[in-house]
């Protein structure tokens, strides 16, 4: 806590603003990533960027206490989901690894989804880990 | 076009290859991180530059239109963009932590994993320490 | 069969996952951990017994069709890898069970040693150029974060040293890889290996090698770029060294082992000589850097220099007997490197230091670990009849029968100076009289803070017993491992059958045809 600098009022009140206009955005961005520019990497880095945000407003602790859970375990729900959504398409013998499967097409709905998900979790879990890190020390 | 990219990489190799020759380890890493981004270049050019559309398939279509860009070399890129990204983030950590710690960002001022007496050559009684003779 | 195939990626891979998600759990993480190890042995041995069956396993990653997907394939000698993976995980795992084990988990030991496997194992089965640069770099990063796990300033010194040069030797990777990507417009090995012989530019395909030997030449620490493994090696706590000087140079070497033998054969001419004398003068450096030692760590940690040496010859000389022994010779070493790393964490918790000229008398409260000590130690000296002595064997009548008279006889001297090494650490360890209380403490090498309970000392002996058993077999009943290593040898050198096992014979003609 020494390291960082006591931020501004403009700066604590905005923090929760930010965070809860990044998170949507980036689900929205996680979502449209079936077809269009987006997916679990980009949107895993706005939604760490809310985070990040967020510490630098209210401080890393403030920031520990609002993700509820520590990055590292983010991290790993989400290379296991990612690992998992590969799994499904074992049920067809002759099928590889990963093949995905699909079960709302227009939707984009299918286990491509899922690994998506797992992506987005690994990089807040990441990014947010790494930041905390280096402004605490 | 092939020129211009020829001439910045060699740009940001000799800025890396000027940066590697410095003492202190975070112009190091800036060194390191100029080099990814001459070799994420070079990619690229190996890859071939063509055209500029980029590869996404249209909402009616099933594959790729002609004429668009290649994807294979852009993956690569983004995939050697991200790791170059944690590594340099790591070795970033490191750099603080050993400020933290040591003071330094010079690995010459450090000697603790290089001390090469340090636990080894230790006097015993009745021998001389050989660690202060060498110091 | 699809299942098995990726088994030994899953397994770490979701062993990571959940050892994180249990972050702060260490009472979660080690039972989940060593399960997953034997898992991972159980599902190579497999494998292992798959390919000796029925060739080449392959598997294309989400049905993309072969040079467009990634490939996975498991050969006889990408099989024994995993084997040997899988026991060094098994035997780590239990050892990490030992001394200072609350701290280590607590710091994240669990889901970083994981992700090393992971990536370990990736690299043994991928058959995508690309795909490999990948998974070294997640071996490269559990590596780092391993490395530095107690955050004591002799770790943050010499992590700095390792990811610094580690960070050069992946942009070499990646600057080769992207070349050789512009000369063939394909990543997959087999796609490459069946295109390379035909490359009108065959300098620029030679100067693609030379990037590669660097950059793997790096990760297996060969001459002249070794220094960063005795910087960095010693400063790790003990099964993080054990587990680094067992797998990590040797990703290396198998790197070397599969590009050269895969798609820089019909070059033999240029890349055998360069190789040999960078064996040579690794072999030499590596033995007379660990005589000027007085650490065990340090000593075993140049002993690793050495040795990755003698796996070199067979690409030097790309002989089937020259590479069977490098085969044979990475599987001894692997473990017996391992073993002698794990008694010297036992060593220093029953002697109380690293520091030879502080240790002494070991024999005589001792005898047992002595003598677990002097199978590894005399094995990795190449004395009949343990596993070390076949290896050498191998190696150097490939290179007597290949004429390479200075190889075999540089390979022959080392391994008189190895065993002089290993008689250092013998006398001074644990034959000569315990000295008299030293006084005074040193940087990195203070005496443990507290007796191990029998729980910590039965999680060191067991794998260390093991391993030694092991290496007693290989040396007393060789002819399967021999044979292992001659098909794998084989397998490696029908490069034919590798690439048909990828991209199948129909589809190799009509894609000989749409070649641009």
């Amino acid at each position: 806590m020494n390291g960082v600098m006591k931020s501004s009022l403009i700066l604590r009140t905005m923090a929760p603003l930010v965070l809860w206009l990044a998170l949507p955005v980036s689900i929205i961005v996680l979502i449209q990533g079936h077809n269009n520019p987006g997916g679990g990497f980009v949107g895993g880095l706005v939604a760490a960027a809310g985070v990040i945000f967020y510490a630098l407003g209210r401080g890393p602790e403030a920031a520990r206490v609002i993700m509820r859970v520590p990055p590292a375990t983010l991290c790993g729900a989400g290379i296991l989901l990612a690992a998992l959504s590969g799994l499904p398409a074992l049920l067809d013998p002759s099928a590889a690894f990963l093949t995905h499967l699909w079960w709302m097409t227009d939707y984009g709905l299918g286990t491509a989804l899922i690994f998506d998900i797992g992506v987005y979790l690994t990089v807040v879990g990441t990014a947010t880990a790494i930041f905390l890190a280096l402004i605490r020390g | 076009m092939e020129t211009l990219f020829a001439i910045t990489i060699g740009i940001l190799v000799a800025a890396s290859v000027y940066l590697f020759l410095a003492r202190d380890l975070p112009r190091m890493l800036i060194g390191f991180i100029l080099l990814g981004m001459a070799v994420n270049l070079l990619i690229l050019v190996a890859g071939r530059i063509g055209s500029i559309v980029p590869a996404l398939v249209p909402a009616a279509e099933t594959a790729l239109l002609q004429g668009t860009a290649n994807p294979l070399p852009q993956a690569l890129v983004l995939t050697a963009i991200v790791i170059g990204f944690g590594l340099a983030a790591f070795a970033l950590m490191l750099i603080v932590k050993s400020q933290r710690l040591m003071g330094t960002v010079i690995p010459e001022e450090m000697g603790e994993a290089e001390g090469d007496e340090a636990a080894t050559g230790v006097a015993l009684p009745g021998e001389p320490d050989r660690r202060k003779d060498a110091a | 069969m699809q299942l098995l195939l990726i088994a030994p990626l899953l397994i770490p891979l979701c062993a990571a996952g959940i050892t994180a998600i249990f972050w702060s759990r260490p009472d979660i993480q080690r039972p989940i951990g060593l399960a997953a190890a034997c898992l991972l042995l159980g599902s190579s041995v497999a494998l292992l017994s798959a390919a000796w069956a029925i060739g080449p396993l392959v598997g294309q990653m989400g049905g993309w069709r072969a040079p467009f997907g990634i490939t996975i394939i498991i050969d006889v000698f990408s099989a024994i890898m995993l084997v040997i993976t899988g026991l060094m995980a098994v035997a780590v795992a239990i050892y990490a069970m030992g001394p200072g084990a609350v701290e280590r988990d607590k710091a994240g030991f669990q889901p970083l040693f994981h992700s090393l496997i992971l990536g370990v194992a990736g690299a043994f089965s991928t058959g995508d150029i690309f795909n490999l640069y990948v998974w070294f770099e997640v071996m490269l990063i559990a590596s780092f974060g391993l490395l530095v796990l107690d955050r004591t300033r002799e770790q943050i010194d010499g992590g700095l040293r390792y990811v610094m040069l580690n960070l050069v030797g992946t942009i070499f990777f990646l600057m080769g890889v992207g070349l050789l990507y512009g000369l063939t417009g394909t990543l997959n090995l087999a796609d490459i290996a069946r295109l390379a012989p035909e490359i009108e530019n065959q300098g620029a395909l030679a100067a693609v090698g030379v990037l590669l030997l660097i950059a793997f030449g790096a990760k297996a620490a060969v001459f002249p770029i070794f220094n960063w493994l005795p910087a960095a090696y010693h400063t790790a706590s003990m099964p993080v060294a054990a587990i680094f000087a067992a797998l990590l140079t040797k990703v290396g070497v198998y790197a070397i082992i599969r590009v050269f033998t895969l798609i820089f054969a019909h070059d033999t001419a240029f890349f055998g000589p360069i190789i040999g004398v960078i064996a040579m003068a690794t072999m030499v450096t590596g033995v007379f850097g660990a005589a000027s030692h007085y650490d065990v760590r340090r000593i075993l940690s140049f002993h690793i220099i050495s040795q990755i040496g003698y796996m070199l010859v067979g690409i030097a000389l790309m002989t089937p007997l020259a590479i069977a022994g490098s085969v044979f010779y990475v599987v001894h070493h692997i473990i017996v490197k391992a073993n002698l790393f794990l008694i010297a964490g036992v060593i220093r918790e029953e002697g109380g230091f690293f520091g030879l000229r502080r240790l002494g008398g070991l024999w005589v409260t001792k005898p047992l670990l002595g003598l677990l000590f002097l199978i590894p130690a005399l094995s990795l000296a190449g004395l009949p009849p343990l596993s070390g002595f076949w290896g050498k064997f191998a190696v150097i009548r490939a290179g007597l029968e290949a004429e390479a008279y200075i190889l075999a006889g540089v390979a022959l001297s080392v391994g008189l100076l190895t065993l002089f090494s290993m008689i250092k650490i013998w006398n001074e360890a644990f034959w000569k009289a315990a000295p008299v209380a030293p006084t005074g403490t040193v940087k990195g090498d203070e005496p443990p803070a507290t007796r191990w309970t029998r729980r910590e000392r039965a999680a060191s002996y067991v794998p260390i017993m093991a391993l030694a058993a092991l290496t007693l077999t290989i040396g007393l009943w060789t002819e399967p491992f021999a044979a292992l290593s001659m098909a794998a040898a084989e397998g490696l050198l029908d490069r034919q059958g590798y690439i048909e096992a990828v991209l199948g014979t129909p589809q190799l003609a009509e894609l000989t045809g749409g070649v641009e």
